[in-house]
């Protein structure tokens, strides 16, 4: 939390200027009782209607200061707290933007998304409460006592009693109640997923007539979140009464004791102005007091938030350009027994892959889901880091060659079909954003999409909705390869990126990458795709079981033959 | 199983929390379609606890009498026993305070105290209802939704309605009484100060009013540019992959800098307006104070003031000072929960809109399908998804008990369609689709779709153990059936192997089992139904290799004897097919089997050789 409040930056004078300005509206506020009390017990008593207007003035005077340290503290604390959010909003996104792969799975972007929103929200909206309330509470309480004590000393032991008590019952009560709510948001988490997961699965709940099902399963959390919340609840509301209660009988004993002297020491000791200013002063502590218990259930939760944004601020980039990167001259790949793990220590995904890619061939890559292909390929724009052995470009290491070289001779298909709001021509351009229309246009042909551009209104200026969710998949898919195309990468990389386009339209999109003069790596699970190839990589389990080509494969590799049977038929056999 | 670095994302709204402008007051207008409608829909959820609402109501207005009094009895105090010396009465009136002060606690716990049952029992109905009319909907209907809609009505609009309901109404209530209540305590103890320390009053509301529309621009301006950068964020980072991998992180970054600062200065603005609110209306308050405190001492001491004559004590000052405490914070108060309680009622409206949305229902006379001997019909069945656009064009053809049937096609050529419609999951315009012999329709929905099996492309399974995903259609199953079902699949083997074995959970991101494995456990799921008709979604593009023939293996345990339709991609499911349909444009332009479709030399015919010949060069 603390940490965070570095974010301020340029804002720091807001953060200091705040408190203090919120210190004089108090002062101004905690003036009123004394000068009514001297209305009462000087001007009433003596009928000075010179004095009460002139006490009257000065209550005016004080109500005007007031309102410039009132008003004035809520624009300098939103002058802090929004640069704060702003600040912390930039860092976060820039910190994103130096994420590698790992960094992006581990946290999860949906996580981040939020963090970036919600999270610094709370954190921003506290800091605006803090420079305000934070101060308000505490100064209302100390200074009331103070001008008590300036009073009547005896009496105002009453509130050095009141306010312990207060505050021993309120954390009392917290201490039970936050556990409970903390129990009651899971449940209201379980509550959710179980909604997300029918509004997707929608159709297998149908299918399977499951309605009912799902209904006990929803109720059975529902009934549970209730009466989570009824027992938080039930402890909560005992706040009020018992603060209420507290400030009740403060009050009384003002009246009583007060009261009492007064009438034994016939008014020498107490006046009864006094004791209105001190009713006064107990409702003040008490307003106050009540506005900062609400603010700390929100201080824990703007805690959370914090931690929330540290996680992500905190997080090292796991790949990092070298001080002093060396130039790519020649673009062939060579694996150098290279094994891979993800970071959370589970199996080992790829295991001692040992095979060479010169300039200009075509790749396939064949295997089970889970063998490893998406692994083996991301590693070659150094998505990932090998965990054992090297990928080299040319003669070097890509750990020696700076990212964003790498990077812009290597274009990549992957699965999801990620597009961005903006024009046709603005996502084809994503990969180089000096390409002419005639690029996109030579890209958009091979990847079979300039027939459906082309129908558009405004054709490569026609707008795409976020996530380009105005276009089909096929659509979409033939999109972010021709986005790759755009670049006119050494290295082109598709990860089965032709599975929601049917098979003519993939033969299409095959036949033009053939022409292209760079390598091409795919990724395939027919092994139609990859027939013509120069070479043909089998994974099974992380292990490059076989390589060569086609009819290579079909005499010397037994699971590569299996796949062609199953998928192209006895005949595949018959032919050498 | 080793996780694959680039998965399809689940397609799942962007992480469930609530988007929202930084606090701040809501004023914004909301339409209300037909209010009294709704108000008296919502009672309804109070049914059968009308009187323990009507006893809060009560509660919450005696205890704001009793506030009125109490507060009086303050003054009493002064005037009847300070200022008169007098110890005996100090006692007595100290003593009915302390009963008076005791008796409005316990009213006020007992009023929160009832509500908190009323409130979240009457959510948690709300919740429940709605969740039970969301199952009945029609897919269409979810095709026109966005589940984030769906989500937000079913939390933050119930959530919202039961607050309003339980906290509000009591307090808006408890406001009124406090304002008429302190009028009309004010006006019998001093008609003339009342009219001094009302003139306040409209200064408030005057001021308030101007704040509130001032800043309500700046607050839509906020929520706009907020609403701005939070959709590019959403978008950015759900693609931060693609960023990365085409060097924009930089452009990305210029453009999120922008919308950033745009939103910072639009932010102070609003919110430090919208913080003057505040200490103007604190203001006010003291200025109200030293109004009635001046105005009361001027009459104690001089018995007039601008010519209004009236005898009063200093007791009765203290009041009137106590008083406008208590009277500006219910003013200022009851604004804010007419406006809160406007939301509640949008909230309810659009929570309504769900439950009475159209329903998917059974004709009153139709029929329990025990069991089927698996005859299916289509009969000149036509359909569009959008009016205007038919995806199906007057499909017919028939399956016979057991035989299989593929469907091939390019994509979007409305083979998906024609098993939607089989599943009910759409109903058909025109045209009859018949199980032996008899329109499905005469059919109850439930009973019917017990009969059909239905695996599809993505393996949806849930966060639940594995038992009960194999045991989600017939939860009545026994272990033997479920682990026969398993073995059937060919999924027994890898599920023992799994930590927990059947009783492992599946957790939402899918990250324990491969998609493979999932898949086998939707084939062990629909074994387990035993279903007579069987519809298949043929995945390719997701597994494959040992996995595949797995998983053919257990499809092939899982046609046995049963009628089929597979939407057919792999050459052997085709070419073994009693009959295959072919798909083009929603038209069903040939049939037949493999060998008499390549004799025909028709659409076929081509798509099978640039489909699976060419590529083998035969």
């Amino acid at each position: 939390m603390r940490k965070l409040l570095f974010y301020v930056k340029k804002a720091w004078w807001a953060v200091l200027l705040a408190p203090l300005l919120m210190v004089l509206e108090v002062m101004m506020d905690l003036q009123l009782p004394t000068l009514m009390s001297e209305i009462v017990d000087q001007g009433i008593a003596n009928g000075d209607l010179k004095f009460i207007a002139d006490k009257g003035v000065q209550m005016l005077l004080c109500a005007l200061v007031g309102i410039i340290g009132g008003a004035g503290c809520s624009v300098v604390a939103a002058v802090a707290s929004m640069t704060l959010g702003t600040n912390l909003r930039e860092a976060l996104f820039r910190k994103v933007q130096t994420f590698s792969f790992t960094e992006l799975d581990r946290l999860q972007p949906s996580s981040i998304i939020t963090r970036m929103t919600n999270d610094v929200t709370q954190v921003q909206n506290l800091l605006t409460q803090a420079l305000r309330m934070m101060v308000r509470a505490p100064m209302t309480c100390l200074g009331g006592i103070f001008y008590a004590w300036r009073l009547n000393p005896k009496l105002s032991v009453i509130f050095v009693i009141a306010l312990p008590l207060m505050l021993a019952s309120a954390l009392i009560i917290m201490k039970k109640v936050v556990p409970l709510f903390l129990k009651a948001q899971k449940k209201i988490d379980r509550l959710n997923a179980i909604t997300r997961e029918n509004l997707l699965g929608m159709r297998v709940v149908k299918a399977f007539s499951a309605q009912q099902t799902e209904i006990d399963r929803f109720s059975k959390t529902n009934n549970e979140l209730t009466d989570c919340n009824i027992a938080a609840q039930k402890r909560m509301i005992l706040m009020f009464p018992i603060t209420t209660l507290i400030t009740n009988l403060g009050v009384l004993a003002v009246l009583w004791f007060g009261g009492r002297m007064s009438i034994l020491s016939n008014g020498e000791l107490m006046e009864a102005g006094q004791i209105m200013a001190f009713v006064q002063y107990m409702t003040q502590i008490m307003m106050s007091f009540m506005m900062f218990v609400m603010m700390s259930s929100q201080f824990s939760r703007a805690q959370v938030s914090a931690n929330r944004i540290c996680e992500v601020l905190d997080t090292e980039p796991s790949i990092v350009s070298p001080q002093n990167p060396a130039t790519i001259t020649d673009f062939s790949v060579y694996f150098e027994n290279v094994s891979f793990t993800y970071s959370d220590g589970s199996e080992p995904v790829l295991t001692n892959l040992n095979f060479s890619i010169p300039y200009g061939q075509k790749v396939g890559i064949i295997g089970a889901t889970g063998s490893g292909k998406s692994s083996l390929i991301s590693l070659i724009p150094r998505l990932y880091d090998t965990s054992a052995g090297a990928v080299k470009i040319g003669g070097h290491d890509v750990r020696e060659l700076a990212l964003s070289d790498l990077r812009a001779h290597i274009g990549v298909v992957l699965q999801e079909n990620i597009l961005f709001e903006g024009t046709i021509g603005d996502n084809l351009r994503f990969g180089d954003r000096n390409a002419d229309e005639s690029r996109l246009k030579e890209a958009a042909e091979i990847a079979q999409a300039s027939s459906f551009i082309e129908a558009f209104e405004g054709q490569y200026d026609y707008g795409l909705e976020q996530r380009g969710r105005n276009l089909s998949g096929g659509q979409r898919q033939r999109m972010t390869i021709a986005r790759a195309l755009v670049r006119n990468p050494e290295i082109l990389i598709l990860d089965d990126a032709t599975s929601a386009v049917d098979l003519s339209t993939e033969a299409n999109i095959l036949e033009g990458l053939d022409k292209r003069s760079g390598t091409t790596l795919l990724i395939a699970q027919r092994i139609s795709t990859v027939l013509n190839c120069d070479q043909i990589l089998v994974l099974d389990e992380g292990k490059l079981v076989a390589n060569g080509t086609h009819n290579e494969l079909l005499e010397t590799c037994e699971i590569y033959r299996s796949i062609a049977v199953s998928q192209l038929g006895e005949e595949v056999l018959n032919r050498g | 199983m080793a996780k694959e670095p680039m998965q399809r994302p689940m397609p799942m709204g962007p992480g469930g929390g609530r988007r929202g402008g930084p606090g701040g007051m809501m004023h914004e207008k909301v339409k209300l379609k037909s209010p009294k409608k709704t108000i008296r829909r919502l009672l309804s959820y109070f049914k059968g606890k009308l009187g323990i609402l009507a006893l809060a109501v009560l509660l919450s207005g005696v205890t704001a009498v009793l506030g009125i009094i109490t507060t009086r009895f303050n003054g009493l105090i002064i005037d009847e026993a300070i200022d008169k010396q007098d110890l005996t009465k100090l006692v007595y009136l100290c003593l009915t305070l302390l009963g008076l002060y005791i008796f409005n606690i316990g009213a006020t716990y007992l009023q929160n105290r009832v509500m908190v049952n009323v409130s979240h029992e009457t959510a948690a109905k709300l919740r429940a209802n709605l969740f039970r009319s969301m199952q009945g909907l029609s897919l269409s209907y979810f095709d026109q939704h966005s589940s984030g809609d769906l989500m937000s009505r079913l939390t933050n609009d119930v959530d919202n309605i039961s607050m309003t309901l339980s906290q509000n109404l009591v307090h808006l209530f408890s406001g009124i009484v406090n304002l008429l209540g302190i009028l009309i305590a004010m006006l019998i103890l001093s008609p003339p100060l009342t009219l001094i320390s009302l003139l306040i009053v409209p200064v408030m509301i005057l001021s308030s009013r101007l704040l509130i529309k001032f800043n309500g621009k700046l607050f839509k301006r906020q929520q706009r540019e907020l609403g701005e950068l939070n959709g590019y964020v959403e978008e950015m980072i759900s693609g931060q992959k693609v960023v990365l991998l085409f060097g924009q992180e930089e452009e990305t970054r210029k453009r999120f800098s922008f919308l950033n600062r745009r939103l910072k200065n639009t932010l102070i603005s609003a919110q430090g307006i919208g913080g003057i609110f505040g200490p103007v209306m604190n203001t006010l308050n003291n200025i109200s104070f030293l109004i009635v405190a001046v105005a009361g001492a001027t009459l104690v001491a001089d018995g007039t003031l601008f010519g209004l004559k009236s005898t009063i004590s200093v007791g009765v000052v203290f009041s009137f000072v106590m008083y406008m405490r208590n009277f500006s914070r219910p003013i200022n108060e009851i604004a804010n929960l007419l406006n809160s309680l406007q939301l509640a009622l949008a909230g309810a409206e659009r929570v309504f809109e769900v439950m009475d949305a159209p329903k998917e229902t059974d004709a009153p006379s139709a029929l329990t399908l025990e069991s089927t001997n698996g005859n299916v019909g289509f009969e000149d069945i036509s359909f569009s998804y959008i009016p205007g656009t038919p995806v199906l064009k007057s499909a017919s053809f028939e399956a016979k008990s057991g035989q299989t049937i593929a469907i091939v096609g390019p994509t979007g050529a409305g083979k998906t369609t024609i098993i939607s419609l089989l599943t009910r999951f759409y109903d058909y315009e025109k045209g009859q689709i018949l199980i032996d012999g008899a329109p499905i329709t005469d059919y109850t929905r439930d009973s019917m779709i017990r009969q059909i099996g239905l695996v599809l492309q993505d393996a949806f399974l849930f966060s639940d153990t594995v038992r009960n995903n194999i045991a989600y259609g017939r939860p009545d199953a026994t272990e033997e059936e479920i682990i026969r079902a398993a073995k059937l699949a060919n999924a027994h083997h890898f599920i023992t192997q799994l930590p927990k074995g059947y009783d492992t959970i599946l957790s939402d991101g899918a990250s324990n089992l491969s998609k493979g494995q999932r898949q086998l456990l939707t084939i062990a799921r629909t074994i387990l139904m035993e279903p007579a008709i069987l519809i298949l979604d043929e995945a390719t593009s997701s597994v494959d290799t040992r996995t595949e023939l797995k998983i053919q293996e257990a499809l092939l345990n899982l046609m046995e004897g049963r009628t089929s339709f597979v939407i057919a991609h792999r050459l052997s499911t085709i070419r073994s097919a009693d009959e295959i349909l072919v798909i083009d444009h929603g038209e069903l332009i040939e049939r037949g089997t493999h060998d008499q479709l390549l004799k025909k030399d028709g659409f076929y015919a081509t798509l099978y050789q640039s489909q699976f010949k060419s590529g083998l060069g035969l």
